[in-house]
């Protein structure tokens, strides 16, 4: 049987530095499932957030160029100003198109890109941030059967991300930080209940 | 419910439908943002479903112009990436200099924003009269409106920023007057360029360029029509021509990367070899 799940996404913005190292940290070299990640982050940042999360974490962690074939114990970081989305053929894909809920990368525009490919084969995860970005993405996502984790917002530096995106939608788990890595091994085991040809579709 | 695989399957018919009445081929584009566009098209358009949409679109020019124009709008900034024109300043223009004239292709050039820019720059270093600049695109809307060289005044404050940080010269605002609520930039600037339409998907090279730019276009393309894009380059460069990609593409990985070295590296401005 196949895995239930396929790949993983966050969204994450104000103290996603320390949040970030904190998940991915937890994760271990071999986690089997890519992780898409998008941090808001100004337009001429250099790169330098992948390469101390790669330092730092098991994982290995890379910023994204186009044409990325998503591959599993990898994360992937949207790079300064470009949105990151995912191509149904397996492999990332940028976009240099305006703005989405005030934010270049935006969360909102991977989730959606990402639902529409995986659909109940993906996780999302909305973590800490001060705005809204990520709640209609993740609403596509739990739309499309997949499944979505918010982290608690009395657990988060900024509570208004999480919140929007559970004011936006039902979701699934709402954890604090600490206890996500611990979660995500657990779904990531989970094996499917439907074929492996029907997987991706919605029922 | 099934619903996302109604729309792909409505979104690849309406895309070969466009292709076969108005020969505009997107079939090669990466369907994830094609996919964006479209549906943000839809929503202005007061069409419910892409379905609904297709029969108008394939009977009313109008309506097909409507959605080539939402679909190939690229969204740029006047000096986007100011340490990639500070390394055309400094790195490439030198080489350019030692030639008496030179042929500039700007292709995606969208609004006009980047190709101003190349020509606030080159006139700055002294090669006015001594360029021309091919800026194509495939949306004729948008290259009227770049042909205008009319900017939104709001953005001049952010332009202003990225070019001082490029190693501007002069002072930017010399080279544009503020009118209302737009800046009209200065009409020399437009001396050397030619605006035409070209298509990157079906139309040929041009010939003996010194210098191709072509950033963050082909990033909406699929990996085959990356590959016919970076060929039709290859071939419109000289010898020890120029060729500046998106800073988030390479020629990595690819064949004819073997012809090119990388001049500064992560501003992705290649030079090709002689011989």
């Amino acid at each position: 049987m196949a895995r239930a799940f396929e790949a993983v996404v966050v969204g994450v913005s104000t103290g996603g530095v320390h949040a970030l190292q904190k998940l991915l940290g937890q994760l271990p070299a071999a986690f089997p499932l890519p992780i898409l990640i998008v941090q808001h982050i100004s337009a001429d940042a250099d790169g330098g957030l992948a390469k101390l999360l790669d330092d730092r974490c098991p994982l290995r962690v890379k910023e994204a160029d186009e044409q990325d074939e998503i591959l599993p114990g990898t994360a992937y970081l949207a790079p300064p100003n470009y949105h990151l989305l995912v191509e149904r053929e397996g492999f990332l894909s940028l976009s240099a198109d305006p703005y989405v809920s005030f934010a270049r990368p935006s969360v909102d525009v991977l989730f959606e890109s990402a639902a529409a490919v995986f659909g109940p084969a993906l996780i999302g995860i909305v973590l800490t941030g001060a705005n809204f970005d990520g709640s209609q993405g993740l609403k596509t996502i739990k739309q499309k059967g997949g499944t979505a984790i918010v982290q608690d917002p009395a657990d988060a530096e900024a509570p208004q991300m999480p919140q929007a995106a559970m004011a936006a939608t039902g979701v699934d788990y709402v954890v604090a930080l600490d206890g996500i890595a611990t979660l995500l091994q657990k779904l990531a085991a989970r094996r499917s209940t439907i074929p492996h040809d029907e997987k991706g579709r919605d029922d | 419910m099934k619903t996302d695989d109604v729309e792909d399957v409505e979104i690849r018919l309406l895309l070969e439908g466009v292709q076969r009445i108005y020969g505009y081929d997107f079939r090669d584009y990466a369907d994830a943002s094609i996919k964006r566009r479209l549906n943000h098209w839809l929503a202005e358009s007061g069409f419910d479903t892409f379905s609904q949409a297709q029969s108008q679109l394939l009977r009313s020019r109008s309506v097909f112009e409507s959605l080539l124009r939402g679909i190939t709008v690229n969204v740029t900034e006047m000096f986007r990436d100011p340490a990639f024109f500070h390394a055309l300043r400094e790195q490439v223009v030198p080489f350019l200099k030692t030639y008496p004239f030179v042929k500039i292709w700007h292709a995606g050039c969208a609004t006009g924003e980047e190709a101003y820019s190349m020509a606030i720059l080159l006139n700055e270093e002294g090669m006015a009269g001594r360029y021309r600049m091919y800026a194509t695109d495939i949306n004729e809307a948008v290259l009227q409106k770049a042909g205008e060289g009319v900017m939104p005044i709001a953005e001049m404050q952010r332009f202003t920023r990225n070019y001082q940080k490029s190693g501007g010269r002069a002072s930017f605002a010399d080279y544009y007057t503020a009118r209302y609520d737009r800046a009209i930039l200065s009409p020399a600037l437009k001396k050397h360029i030619v605006f035409a339409p070209h298509n990157l998907a079906t139309d040929g090279e041009f010939g003996e360029m010194n210098l191709v730019l072509c950033r963050n276009v082909m990033i909406y393309f699929k990996p085959a029509l990356k590959e016919r894009c970076l060929r039709l380059f290859d071939s419109s460069l000289l010898p020890g021509g120029f060729l500046c990609l998106g800073l988030k593409e390479t020629l990595e990985r690819r064949k004819m990367g073997e012809r090119y070295e990388e001049l500064a590296p992560p501003l992705r401005i290649y030079r090709k070899r002689y011989g």
